[in-house]
């Protein structure tokens, strides 16, 4: 089986802090990792190829430095990697971003799955995966939450739902995303990390994809950020005061009136 | 392209500091800008010499934009019900059609729809599509997507909105590649910018530590999906009247290439979060798995369900289905009473729209304190298991 | 501090430690609690490909040395040393084969123990042999082509989950100190079973059973090395073992510091986090000395038993002295800074404490262990 598992580096949110006096987001030692559902998803390549053989590729749209997450990427299973990079890409919303991981999967040739993470920790729109579905024309579920077998060119799996999951069967070549109930993903080998300092990423410029320009970037983006602000929380911050048992009762009362 | 005038600029660092994103920073005493830009301006604002611009690159508009008009609901239907979430977009829907003076539309897709579209029309639409046919009995990405997408072909809908369920995230980024038109997920805000009508849509970003407003500028429908719980629904007026279109779609269109084999339901043992009156939320200052029995103790009590903060749930007190926040759930409960929790941001926008939130915290600089009704700065250890010792009191006494 | 690790080296801490704060310590309390064997755990490290650490490259190891297995140790034992224990035990149980085997058993054996498929153990203490390990019982008889083992083994790490041991047994009494030999026994050979699994202070994690052998029989080639090298042999395997075991000593301390320096800054008393306090901060400044110089020295001894240095005994008796007193001093003062909390099982510290002691008892006590050193300082002085 080949497969292609798509990655990104982003910052660890949970400690990307904002300054409230200045305004900005304080990213003083906020690391960058593969995101968490993109770990979700290599695994699910990985043990694939480990059941049927085969091939797993990483890629990733990203600065240069997001090479890091191919070499996570390889140090946990993956064969190779891919960078789709240029500065022509930058500022690209989910649509510029599609088109451009579809131009790079073309270059790729033939495959049987393509595996994502549910969503980015960074954007959070959880777009990418089906808009690049569309573009390479591919069928695709969204929300893998088991893989079953992958048999005959069908992948058969279960997709979760809000109130419980669907059981799916498609024809490869398709597309998934994953949610974390899906697999534990694994620490890093030794042999996968001796890999990864020797593997050279396969960089891929815009040119090389054949992208046209006005596709690309923040002018290849159907979107545009008009304002950003820090959340603005509003509330009428009641203070209680008093013994514990004075703060207790008044609660209490509160907790009367209103239920 | 952010422009710096390197002969105007002075190096003070202005647009450094005000930059959310890092992309500008000072280097040998001139302005550079990195691959972080999102060209969101606020340097071009800051800066007090005028060095900085930005180059708005004449974007080819991809449709006469006049063309298209009237703002759209996607209402989800599974089960033989619609979901909440599209009456709660039809009070959000409402809100938009009435300012631009359009029709709201609802958008009503699969089999058996008995008088669902009626129902639609009493939260507040004009007029529904109905689209009722067996092969849309059981959710599939593209032959959902291909009707939706012939339908606004057809009829060209300014806006289109959708709930952020796992339908709704499933086949609207597909709806948005095949209409080649942009998408914002998880809006928090709509508003209609009075001077050209345009939808500005606010979501949260880096998990909820900024706020961003996105606009769609060049290509229509501009496409917003909605998180459950976060807009509320009109109240339901019978007297409404409104027209039902039934669309009959090409066949060829309805065709799927996934196969759904079968829909398991799973019956969750505890309330719904989202369906609770009262949410008791314990975080990271409950300590422990048995300081947090306290507030599954106290929820017991007032009859509603327990909730937690990604803390509490990374450290595997209570499971991932009770998490609110950005990564978990938007809840919007009567009562909110948050204990032992410092307030991150990414929680705050999973709660905030509760009606009456309660804090209790020892450390009164806690960001929590900023959504409160009322607060309590005090121990939990002391307060919960009075609060709890109380309450059994009282209950006993009324008997 | 730099400990200028090489590139792989850092690779070793990077994956070791991956794998203690995603995989160990959330789930150390339950498998304490419930004394279950961390089955799963010895499974992802397997993946990780560090059960090979220590074993050459052509039997499918990484090929690395004391210094390499020191780095993993330190690592899991800051998550859980009974954990950590279980992984050391194999490495201790192949050892022998390393040391002293043909290249048949080494053939045989090292690479299903370096891929994780199959776990090791070493079984030396009887009843009546601890600290006196000539007095063991354990006899071994040549029949034809096959040995025949009668006796008991008593502790033995990870006995009942391991499927190879290296066993020691007396083949001709009269021969003293040259009248045992290893073998390896496996799980199945006829007359091999189990004891009881028993109930410890610490480490519970880690499975402690008796091995015991009625009439067991095993092939001849079982044999580990010539006849009547099995003390040689058993020598051998603990002076390679014991920086290893200091390892854990300080990976345990390293726990330890990190949850007392942690608490002692958010625990408000009198009106301030409890480090303020001079008192506090005393003791976490001793537990930072301690430890620190226990890593000097366990890092130092691991590097010269690396270069191939002939007399290693001496060194690494007194790294695991240290180390391991260091470990039972910090752990015992964590649980003080920790104070009330420190007491109770929810937090960490306590089974830090519970773990601690054996580090001081086994592979060697303590006592022992200053016997070897004061021995060999004798030996050193005498040869001007």
């Amino acid at each position: 089986m080949k497969i292609i598992v798509c990655v990104k580096q982003v910052p660890d949110a949970k400690d990307v802090r904002l300054d409230p006096k200045t305004n900005t987001l304080s990213r003083d030692g906020v690391e960058s990792i593969m995101n968490p559902f993109d770990r979700h998803a290599l695994e699910a390549a990985v043990v694939l190829k480990e059941q049927y053989g085969g091939t797993v590729t990483a890629i990733t749209m990203g600065p240069p430095q997001a090479e890091e997450v191919l070499r996570d990427a390889v140090s946990c299973g993956a064969d190779d990697g891919v960078l789709v990079s240029d500065r022509a890409f930058a500022g690209a919303d989910t649509w510029a971003t599609t088109y451009t991981l579809a131009k790079a999967v073309e270059k790729l040739g033939e495959f049987d799955l393509i595996i994502c993470g549910k969503q980015a920790i960074d954007g959070d729109t959880a777009q990418v995966g089906p808009g690049l579905a569309q573009r390479l024309d591919i069928p695709y579920v969204a929300y893998a939450r088991k893989i079953n077998e992958c048999v005959d060119g069908t992948i058969r799996l279960e997709r979760l739902m809000d109130d419980g999951y669907d059981e799916i069967e498609m024809e490869m070549p398709a597309l998934l995303t994953v949610v974390k109930e899906i697999n534990e993903p694994r620490v890093p080998s030794l042999k996968g990390k001796m890999k990864a300092k020797k593997m050279q990423a396969t960089v891929l410029s815009a040119a090389d994809i054949g992208a046209a320009p006005e596709s690309l970037g923040l002018q290849g983006s159907t979107t545009q950020v008009v304002k950003v602000f820090s959340p603005q929380f509003s509330a009428e911050k009641c203070m209680l005061t008093g013994t514990v048992d004075e703060l207790v009762d008044q609660l209490l009362d509160k907790l009367e009136e209103l239920l | 392209m952010l422009k710096i005038d390197v002969d105007v600029c002075i190096g003070c660092g202005i647009c450094e500091s005000t930059c959310t994103f890092g992309a500008i920073q000072v280097e040998d005493g001139v302005a550079v800008v990195g691959e972080s830009c999102t060209l969101c301006g606020n340097c071009v604002d800051a800066c007090e010499v005028g060095a900085l611009s930005i180059d708005k690159v004449e974007k080819k508009v991809a449709a006469d934009l006049n063309d298209w008009s009237g703002v759209w609901v996607y209402s989800e239907f599974r089960d033989g019900r619609v979901a909440p979430v599209a009456f709660e977009l039809l009070g959000a829907g409402r809100k938009l059609a009435d300012q631009l003076d359009v029709p709201l539309s609802a958008v009503l897709l699969g089999s058996e729809l008995g008088d669902n579209a009626e129902n639609l029309i009493a939260y507040g639409a004009d007029k529904v599509y109905r689209v009722d046919d067996p092969a849309l009995t059981h959710f599939t990405d593209d032959a959902y997507a291909n009707v939706f997408e012939d339908l606004v072909r057809e009829h060209k809908p300014e806006i289109v909105l959708a709930g952020a369920t796992a339908i709704g995230r499933s086949f609207i980024p597909r709806l948005a590649t095949m209409l080649a038109t942009g998408l914002t997920a998880d809006c928090t805000d709509l508003a209609i910018r009075p001077e050209d009508g345009a939808l500005l849509q606010t979501r949260p970003a880096f998990g909820g530590n900024i706020m961003a407003t996105i606009e769609c500028p060049t290509t229509r429908p501009q496409m917003a999906t909605v998180r459950p719980l976060v807009m509320k629904p009109n109240s339901r007026d019978k007297s409404r009247r409104g027209e039902v279109v039934d669309f009959t779609p090409d066949p060829a269109r309805l065709k799927s290439r996934v196969k759904v084999l079968r829909s398991v339901r799973e019956e969750s043992e505890e309330i719904n979060i989202n369906e609770a009156d009262v949410l008791v939320a314990g975080g990271r200052g409950l300590e422990s798995e048995k300081g947090f029995e306290m507030v599954r103790e106290l929820a017991g009590l007032l009859g509603g369900a327990t909730a937690a903060s990604r803390a509490a749930v990374d450290s595997g007190w209570i499971p991932y289905p009770h998490q609110v926040g950005q990564t978990g759930k938007t809840v919007c409960p009567k009562v909110y009473i948050a204990c032992g929790i410092s307030g991150a941001v990414q929680h705050m926008v999973g709660m905030q729209s509760s009606d009456t939130i309660i804090v209790l915290n020892r450390d009164e600089n806690a960001p929590i304190f900023d959504v409160a009704t009322y607060g309590i700065v005090g121990d939990v250890f002391e307060i919960l298991p009075k609060l709890i010792s109380r309450l059994k009191e009282r209950r006993s006494g009324e008997v | 501090m730099n400990y200028f690790l090489s590139e792989e080296q850092q690779m070793i801490v990077d994956v070791a430690g991956q794998i203690t704060t995603e995989k160990i310590i959330p789930q150390r309390a339950e498998l304490d609690e419930k004394e279950e064997f961390p089955t799963e755990i010895l499974q992802d490290i397997a993946k990780a490909d560090l059960f090979g650490l220590y074993i050459p490259e052509e039997y499918g190891g990484f090929g690395g040395g004391s210094f390499d297995m020191a780095l993993a140790l330190e690592q899991f034992a800051r998550g859980c040393v009974g954990i950590a224990t279980s992984f050391a035990a194999s490495a201790l149980g192949a050892y022998p084969i390393l040391i002293s085997g043909s290249e048949e058993l080494k053939q045989k054996y090292m690479p299903v123990i370096a891929s994780g498929e199959k776990w090791a153990a070493f079984g030396l203490t009887e009843a009546n042999a601890g600290s006196d390990a000539s007095g063991i019982q354990t006899t071994a008889v040549l029949e034809g082509d096959e040995w025949v083992l009668n006796g008991t083994k008593q502790w033995i790490t990870n006995a009942g989950d391991a499927k190879i041991y290296s066993v020691i047994a007396i083949t001709d009494r009269s021969k003293g100190p040259r009248g045992a030999s290893m073998f390896v026994v496996e799980d199945g050979d006829p007359g091999f079973s189990y004891g009881v699994k028993e109930k410890k202070l610490g480490i519970r994690a880690s499975s402690t059973r008796e091995l015991i052998f009625k009439d067991c029989r095993i092939p001849k080639d079982r044999l580990i090395g010539r006849q009547g090298t099995g003390f040689f042999t058993v020598m051998r395997t603990l002076d390679l073992s014991r920086p290893g075991i200091a390892s854990l000593g300080v990976g345990l301390g390293q726990g330890a510091l990190d949850e007392a320096v942690l608490y002692a800054k958010q625990r408000v008393q009198f009106g301030k986090p409890v480090i303020s306090f001079q008192a506090v901060q005393h003791i976490l400044a001793d537990m930072a000395i301690q430890l620190e110089a226990a890593r000097a020295l366990v890092y130092a001894t691991a590097r010269h038993i690396d270069s191939g240095a002939k007399d290693i005994s001496k060194v690494s008796s007194m790294c695991k002295v240290m180390a391991t007193d260091m470990a039972m001093k910090v752990t015992t003062d964590a649980v003080q800074v920790l104070a009330g909390h420190g007491y109770m099982r929810e937090y960490p510290v306590e089974k830090m404490m519970r773990d601690a002691k054996i580090l001081q008892i086994y592979e060697g006590t303590n006592q022992i262990q200053r016997n070897v050193i004061g021995q060999a300082l004798n030996k050193e002085y005498s040869r001007s």
